[in-house]
């Protein structure tokens, strides 16, 4: 063997696309991927109209009529509309989210704080963001939605379900969010933190106008993936007898047998989610791509 | 040479040691800085340059040793490092200028943030520095857009815009295009020509025998030796300063 490059082979190396992958290429490259998405999607289509049971389960979760009459709700009927419960998870979610990350991005920067009169709050802001990162949302809102009332705390106690949900939702949100910021003001380069020091700003100054900003930056589409998370969640406060999509779908199906509104509850979910989905993968896209042409 | 020769000592490194756990990267380093001088620290990667220089600034603690500021002790209980780091400008080898600040808001956050200065004072004053630079074209884009030697002259109108009485260097060309060095070599040029105290880390060897009143070389956390120009390049008085230079010539 010889330090260099290959000296011995004179002949010309082939560099042609062996034959029977030349179906995969060019225009042949279309037709393989329309054919295989045909077949794919037929066969996921064949399996729910052949399978035993496919007529009941149409009739119950995919019937036109009762899915409109779940959406638009009939209140003679005892049946809440499910479109109207679905106004009250988007008000929640909303609510929350400007609660979690205002609360969020507060623990964070407790967690991260050096300041001696900070401790206790350091000490306990590391409880808190373990405890609720461990405790299933589930729980919590159980906790929250009959603990607080029991507590005999006056204002606090006498609120809807819908507000001890939101509660819930925030603590146990506010614990993921405060990690994801964290993890975001540890991604500066230290470079930038001696550089500003070098300026002679203070920690507090630094934070703020250095590390801060260039933090919230790099954690977008994580916040925005755990804002799509907040939004389903919203569901898990049907629990406590907040009237939001899924309890009305639930109404409606005790009350008619029919769980077409399930379905209805869950297309609407759909409808916030997967737009924010395709938006966050896009801009984590674009990261991506932003990263990779800084390295060059 | 510099045109400004002067007795009054800036900044006095006094037999200063740093540990890295059990790894001695300074081990005794004595060197004084004087107003208007330029001293360049010579010496391989790993030799303790950069360790120096941020001892210097209080960004590392020392383990021995003192280090003093117009004769003032900088291990003093009661010193407020940042107000030490407004008097010491420093230039980094990476550049760090700040990507989410314009070019012009990389140089006004100092003087505005750290010394209060009036932000509409100090953008002038921006400017003007910029202009002197020649860029005051560039100086609302932002740094991802400018070249590296652009990059590296910002940061040093940067350190520059707090008025500093001296200025750290540590290896501010290492990390550019060897067709960007010589904008950054030229720029710190007319600052040492302007009577600019500085403590510069560098590899150039050409720029440190016509800059530098004195060099200083380092050695696995020792100074070796110090000197003229001259004396350290043309008559070097230890073997390993011999086999440092003939290494890099």
């Amino acid at each position: 063997m010889t330090l260099g490059t290959d000296e011995g082979s004179s002949t010309t190396p082939n560099l042609f696309t062996p034959r029977r992958r030349r179906i995969l290429k060019g225009r042949r490259g279309l037709v393989a991927s329309t054919l295989s998405s045909v077949v794919l999607i037929g066969a996921l289509v064949s399996v729910f109209f052949w399978a035993p049971g496919s007529a009941s389960v149409r009739f119950y979760f995919f019937n036109g009529h009762d899915m409109w009459q779940s959406f638009i709700g009939h209140p003679q009927n005892g049946l809440l509309s499910v479109g109207r419960g679905f106004l009250t998870n988007i008000w929640m979610c909303l609510l929350c989210e400007v609660l979690i990350l205002l609360l969020g991005l507060a623990v964070a920067w407790i967690r991260v704080s050096r300041s001696p009169v900070l401790l206790p709050f350091r000490v306990l802001s590391t409880a808190y963001t373990d405890v609720f990162r461990g405790i299933p949302l589930l729980l919590v809102v159980f906790m929250v939605g009959f603990g607080l009332p029991a507590m005999g705390l006056g204002f606090l106690s006498s609120q809807s379900p819908d507000v001890y949900g939101c509660i819930a939702l925030t603590i146990t949100y506010t614990a993921y969010v405060a990690e994801v910021f964290r993890a975001g003001i540890y991604s500066v380069p230290n470079g930038q933190i001696l550089a500003a020091r070098s300026l002679g700003l203070t920690h507090a100054t630094i934070m703020r106008r250095v590390t801060l900003p260039q933090a919230v930056r790099t954690v977008i589409p994580p916040l925005l993936n755990d804002f799509i998370s907040l939004q389903k969640d919203t569901a898990l406060v049907s629990v406590l007898g907040a009237i939001e999509a899924a309890r009305a779908a639930q109404i409606y199906e005790s009350t008619t047998f029919n769980g077409s509104g399930l379905v209805v509850a869950s297309l609407l979910f759909l409808a916030i989610t997967i737009p924010l989905t395709r938006f966050t993968d896009g801009l984590l896209d674009r990261d991506r791509r932003r990263r990779l042409a800084a390295l060059t | 040479m510099n045109a400004y020769p002067s007795n009054e000592v800036v900044l006095d490194l006094n037999n200063v040691v740093k540990k890295f756990a059990d790894n001695e990267v300074l081990r005794g380093v004595s060197l004084q800085l004087h107003r208007h001088e330029v001293v360049c620290l010579i010496g391989a990667s790993g030799s303790g340059k950069s360790t120096l220089l941020r001892c210097a600034n209080l960004l590392e603690s020392i383990d021995g040793g003192s280090i003093s500021l117009f004769g003032q002790s900088l291990l003093h209980d009661h010193i407020d490092p940042d107000l030490v780091r407004r008097h010491i400008g420093m230039v980094f080898q990476s550049f760090n200028l700040f990507p989410h600040l314009s070019v012009l808001n990389n140089i006004v956050l100092g003087p505005v943030r750290a010394l209060k200065r009036k932000p509409a004072e100090v953008r002038e004053e921006a400017l003007a520095l910029l202009e002197r630079i020649g860029l005051r074209d560039r100086a609302n884009e932002y740094p991802d857009r400018l070249s590296g030697g652009q990059q590296q002259r910002v940061a040093i109108v940067r350190s520059l815009a707090m008025r500093p009485s001296l200025l750290l260097l540590d290896e501010v060309t290492s990390a550019l295009d060897p067709t960007l060095v010589g904008e950054v070599l030229d720029l710190l040029r007319d600052l040492a020509a302007n009577g600019t105290t500085m403590l510069v880390a560098t590899h150039e060897m050409n720029f440190a025998r016509d800059v530098a009143r004195q060099v200083a070389y380092l050695d696995h956390g020792v100074l070796v030796e110090q000197g003229t120009p001259e004396e350290i390049f043309n008559h070097p008085q230890h073997e390993s300063t011999r086999t440092f230079l003939e290494r890099v010539r």
